[in-house]
């Protein structure tokens, strides 16, 4: 994952603690959360924040609408 | 992530202080985890946890106790109110809410919300409809619609044989007692926004010594439902929160 400071923001997703349920890939305006092909020890296919061009605003809807409370939303402010 | 270690970030929005660290042993998708956390964000903002307790249900929430970190108890199906009604009685410094769904609060524990209400406890009731009895297996509940489909209605709810879904806050809105009523889902972030205010002022009116404050959140079952977290979420916007529609009843808080 590669961060600029164009969008000034990312998101860190607890990859034990999804679910893998989508609601917050189903509610991210730019589509930068996906799936992962990766299995996490309860046996889900957890979200990965994917941002390559670093476009997240933040604007803390995938944390608004995660029901596990995975997400954690970071601001750029330097 | 290295690129993001050299910039200077701060924390926008994380997890709650007043949630532990356990994980929730809810299905995915499950509205409730939603519910907890706009719950615990209200009482870091309030700054009441030291002085909270949780009256915990029947049903899928049981374990409320455990995912919150404030003190709490478990009331006998439906008995919530009553529970909380003696520890605020009590203890009426300190601040009571009841986390409860639709099978505990609109079916057996009718009796204790009405006359709480009629009463004017001050108390908090945070009420989960999610239209079926989730824990033991999607059975048909007071608040299903009309033609759904349940494990105990197969053939879809007849009104003829089964009544009508029970409109819980227009009943109560006619009580003295009650300061704060309002009916919110949790289907998309701004609806989230939503219900944190509601669930605030739910709280408020406790805390202002006004009356009883209760907020029925329109939630989704996808495992009782048979649907998938998404579609359930959308089922909630399209088809639920027609039947039940959403919106303040009562405002005393001011």
């Amino acid at each position: 994952m590669k961060t600029t400071v164009k969008g000034r923001g990312y998101i860190e997703i607890d990859q034990q603690r999804c679910k893998g349920c989508g609601l917050c890939i189903n509610v991210c305006p730019h589509e930068l959360i996906k799936f992962s092909t990766k299995f996490n020890s309860k046996g889900y296919h957890p979200a990965e924040f994917d941002d390559p061009e670093g476009l997240c605003p933040p604007c803390g809807f995938c944390y608004r609408v995660c029901p596990d409370t995975a997400i954690t939303v970071f601001r750029i402010v330097g | 992530m290295k690129n993001a270690e050299k910039l200077k970030t701060v924390v926008f929005l994380k997890r709650p202080e007043s949630l532990t660290d356990k994980e929730f042993t809810y299905c995915p998708g499950c509205h409730h985890g939603i519910v907890h956390r706009l719950v615990a964000e209200v009482i870091d903002e309030l700054k009441i946890r030291e002085r909270t307790i949780l009256v915990a249900p029947v049903g899928c929430s049981v374990f409320a106790y455990e995912f919150f970190n404030v003190d709490g108890t478990v009331a006998p199906h439906g008995r919530a109110p009553a529970v909380a009604t003696g520890m605020k009685r009590a203890r009426p410094d300190l601040v009571v809410f009841t986390y409860q769904g639709d099978g505990d609060l609109a079916a057996i524990g009718t009796s204790e919300i009405i006359h709480a209400a009629n009463r004017g406890e001050r108390i908090t009731v945070i009420f989960i409809n999610n239209a079926v009895y989730g824990m033991t297996g999607g059975q048909m509940a007071p608040t299903t619609l009309i033609g759904m489909k349940t494990t105990t209605s197969p053939y879809g709810r007849d009104e003829k044989r089964d009544g009508y879904p029970i409109h819980i806050p227009e009943m109560l809105k006619e009580f003295k007692g009650v300061a704060f009523l309002a009916r919110t889902t949790v289907s998309d972030p701004v609806e989230v926004i939503r219900t944190k205010n509601a669930i605030k002022k739910a709280f408020l009116a406790q805390i202002n010594d006004l009356g009883l404050g209760l907020v029925e959140v329109l939630s989704a079952c996808p495992t009782g439902w048979g649907m998938d977290p998404v579609e359930a979420t959308r089922w909630v916007k399209e088809v639920f929160s027609k039947e039940y529609k959403t919106g303040v009843f009562v405002d005393k808080v001011k």
